[in-house]
Formats: structure tokens, C-alpha cells, sequence
């Protein structure tokens, strides 16, 4: 078996390389189509038709972050769970109540995440 | 085993798989988003390059080859050329998984992987970290907003998505496509054991896969960034949102990416839960594509019937309606299968 999971990543492998040389080669046909005409105006920032203000690349503050942490907490949670979804019907009732533990512990965590406020949009 | 021989196999398959996400997702893709757009809004779409407007994608896909590949003087250079071809390289690798149906006595698929689910999981993420580079190396403001949101997006869609997939695993024991829809073989007409219809658990299947589906599609809806879910390019608020610098072949390759991944979504919603290529009369591979373009063709149904989510309530729906729900719905199914 084991030869059968490497052929896969190997497939998978070619597929990455393959697949960047054929996403380039439409940039490759238009490197020898298209026109190139150098202007500084038409290189420049996008912001709805007037002079960009400042670059868009300064500090502010991703709100979301809190987010981000609860979503690695279930992101965990969730790839716990794929390989007991798996096997759960050969295990019977007592793989059934460890996922019920499991689920609940966290779904707690989800409960005081939400009355503390971090799931909310200020 | 031959492994000179497998390389120039794979190699062979990606051009393949390549062309048909060039030619099936992007451009069939595009003219019957614009056609079906155009019916639900009393109008006819495009009908004059080719008959009845056939041709219009090819002849846009032409126009976009002659366009000048602008770099604006401000973006980070490498990863804002990097960007869209890592979005279509992620969607292509998604396809991987997606089994066809039988053919010359065997399962049209590139790979089944034994892990198939997860590793869509992973390449349909991928595509999120394509998003949020093109939208921070162009160093625009309306494009980084656009990024962000496709971050906190993703971050928010993806845990609904792999609770949904959990039922159909459950039902299955598997994580392979194929395993997946072999387990949904026979019944009444070979429909009787789709998963929606309950596989072989009956009503017991029934109750947990259909709240599945439609979480999976509203899941799906979301993390291909389509309306309601499109605040990462809402063109009222946002120009273009993250593809707001991108001009010509690197515009397309970001269509491209986002239908094939769209397409990819429709294709895993059913063999997930829509029995794959199991169907009555027709061959395997025709049914895979009659409920492939269904469901895409549900999907451009929703985008004129429901308006554009605030971010707020975007947020809400996931964290406080489909976490939880998902959550519950795992417990469920397996207090029904156990």
C-alpha cells in the first residue's frame, strides 16, 4: 500500500509543477502579443480616479483577530474529528460518548467566547 | 511500477485537467453565468459573437491575450505576479479528487487519494492565501480591504464546510471520493441510496444530510467569495476588491481560479450527497454532470435572489448559527448511526 500513497503525492506533486508552467503560459503569450507602451500615469495606484493618498500599506488594526484565535481552536477541533468520523460506526457507543465530551468541552469554550463578546463586530 | 512512465502520465493528466477547467469552468462557466444573469433579469445576454452569443468567452479570452501586462510602480512585483497563478493552481489541485464517473472500466479520476476530503479542505484554503497576496502586494487600499475580508471570509466558512462533509463521512467510513459515492450505490432506480435520500440508514440518513446539504452549499457559496457572500469584491463598495490593479491574462486567471473552484464546490456537493455519478438510464458521467451543472446553475440562481450580506451579520452567521449548528448536527448524526 504504501507505494500506492506515494504514487498519489507524486501525483500531486506534478500536478503543482505542471500546473504553475500552465497557468504562466497565457502570461508567456501575452509577453509576446501585447503592446507595451510606457506612461507613468498608467502604473499608477488605482484610487478611483484621483492622486493615491499615502500607500495602503500602514498600521490599522484587523479587528478580526479573535477571530482568528477561536477559528484555530475549531480548526483543531474539526481535524480531531475527521479521522473519529471515519471509524465512529466500528467503535459503537463508547467512541459516541468520547465525541460527545469532546464536543461539549469545546462547545463551552464556543459559549464563553460568545458571552465574553469576542464574537462580536465593534 | 514504472515511475518515468507515471510522471509522464501525470504530466499528461494535468494538461488535461487543465483544458477542461479552462474550457468547461472558466469559459462555459462565464457565458452561462452572463446568459442565465441576463434571463433572470428579463434581458438576453450576449447573442452576437457566434450562435446565440456561443462564441462570446472565447473572443473575450482573445481580447484579454493582447492586453498590456500592467504592473502598477507601487505593488510588490514577484507577489503580485504570483498571486493569480497560485489561485489557479490551488483550484486545479482541488480537482484532483473529484471522481467523473465509470469509464473504460474504471472511476474517471486524477487520484483518489485515500485522504481525498481533507486535502480538498486544504487546496480550497490555498486559493484564500492567493486572494490575500494579490490583495496585499497591490498595495491599493481597496484591494487589501478586499484581501482582508477574503481572509476573515475564509477563517469563518471553512469549519461549517468540514462539519457539513463530516455526515456523508460518517455515513461512508471514508475519507476518498470514490469510497463516498460507492457507498451511495443501488436502491430504488440507483437513487434510493443517495445520501440526501438517507443512504442505507433511511429516515435515520435523512434528517442530518439534508440540514448538511444546504450548509455545505451555504458554506461553499461563501468560500468561493459568491454573492451574498462577495463582500472580498463587492464592486459597489470596493472598485474590484482584490483584483482591483489586475489588468488582462492575470484578471482572467483569477476567474478562471474562482469558477473552477466553484465548479468544484457544485462537483463535491454531488458526490457528496447527490450520489456522484449514480442515476437511473443515463450513463455515470453524463448524470455527474447533470448534477454538476445544477448545482451551478443553483448557485447563479441565488446570486440575483439574495442582496450582499453586511459584515457584521456575515460574521453572525457563521460564528453564532452554523458553528453551533454544526457542532449539534455532528452530534445528532451520531447519536442516529451510532
Amino acid at each position: 500500500m504504501p507505494e500506492r500513497v506515494l504514487l498519489d503525492w507524486l501525483y500531486v506533486a506534478v500536478f503543482a509543477v505542471v500546473g504553475v508552467v500552465m497557468a504562466t503560459l497565457p502570461l508567456g503569450i501575452v509577453w509576446l502579443l501585447a503592446p507595451r507602451v510606457e506612461l507613468p500615469q498608467k502604473r499608477m495606484t488605482y484610487e478611483s480616479g484621483v492622486v493615491p493618498f499615502g500607500q495602503a500599506w500602514a498600521q490599522f488594526n484587523i479587528r478580526y483577530y479573535l477571530f482568528a484565535l477561536i477559528f484555530v481552536l475549531f480548526e483543531v477541533e474539526v481535524i480531531y474529528l475527521f479521522p473519529w468520523a471515519v471509524v465512529f460506526r466500528q467503535l459503537g457507543k463508547f467512541a459516541f460518548i468520547e465525541a460527545v465530551l469532546f464536543i461539549v468541552i469545546l462547545g463551552m469554550g464556543l459559549i464563553y467566547a460568545w458571552r465574553k463578546g469576542a464574537l462580536e463586530w465593534v | 511500477m514504472n515511475w518515468f512512465v507515471e510522471i509522464l502520465k501525470a504530466i499528461l493528466l494535468t494538461v488535461v485537467l487543465f483544458t477542461f477547467l479552462a474550457v468547461v469552468a472558466a469559459m462555459l462557466g462565464v457565458l452561462a453565468e452572463r446568459k442565465i444573469s441576463g434571463w433572470i433579469q428579463s434581458r438576453l445576454g450576449p447573442k452576437h459573437v457566434g450562435p446565440q452569443g456561443l462564441l462570446q468567452t472565447v473572443a473575450d479570452t482573445v481580447k484579454l491575450l493582447q492586453k498590456e501586462h500592467i504592473t502598477p510602480l507601487n505593488a510588490d512585483a514577484l507577489t503580485f505576479n504570483i498571486a493569480p497563478v497560485m489561485v489557479v493552481v490551488a483550484a486545479l489541485l482541488a480537482w484532483m479528487i473529484i471522481p467523473f464517473g465509470p469509464a473504460f472500466g474504471r472511476v474517471l479520476v486524477v487520484r483518489d487519494i485515500n485522504i481525498g476530503l481533507l486535502f480538498f479542505i486544504a487546496m480550497a484554503s490555498l486559493i484564500v492565501i492567493g486572494i490575500l497576496l494579490g490583495g496585499w502586494s497591490s498595495n491599493n487600499k481597496y484591494a487589501l480591504l478586499g484581501g482582508f475580508r477574503a481572509a476573515s471570509q475564509m477563517i469563518s466558512y471553512e469549519i461549517p464546510l468540514a462539519l457539513a462533509m463530516m455526515v456523508p463521512i460518517m455515513m461512508a467510513g471514508t475519507l476518498s471520493t470514490v469510497g463516498i459515492v460507492e457507498a451511495q450505490a443501488g436502491g430504488t432506480l440507483d437513487m434510493g441510496n443517495w445520501f440526501i435520500f438517507g443512504g442505507r440508514f433511511q429516515w435515520r440518513g435523512v434528517i442530518p444530510s439534508v440540514i448538511a446539504f444546504a450548509m455545505f452549499l451555504t458554506a461553499a457559496t461563501a468560500e468561493t467569495n459568491r454573492v451574498p457572500f462577495d463582500l472580498p469584491e463587492a464592486e459597489s463598495e470596493l472598485v474590484a476588491g482584490f483584483f482591483t490593479e489586475y489588468t488582462g491574462m492575470r484578471f482572467a486567471l483569477f476567474q478562471l481560479g474562482e469558477y473552477a473552484e466553484a465548479f468544484a464546490m457544485a462537483a463535491l456537493a454531488s458526490v457528496l450527497f447527490l450520489g456522484g455519478w449514480h442515476g437511473p438510464v443515463l450513463p455515470g458521467v453524463a448524470w455527474f454532470f447533470i448534477k454538476m451543472f445544477a448545482l451551478v446553475f443553483f448557485l447563479m440562481w441565488v446570486r440575483w435572489t439574495y442582496p450582499r450580506l453586511r459584515f457584521d451579520q456575515l460574521l453572525n452567521l457563521s460564528w453564532k448559527g452554523l458553528v453551533p449548528l454544526g457542532f449539534l448536527l455532528v452530534l445528532l448524526t451520531g447519536w442516529l448511526l451510532v
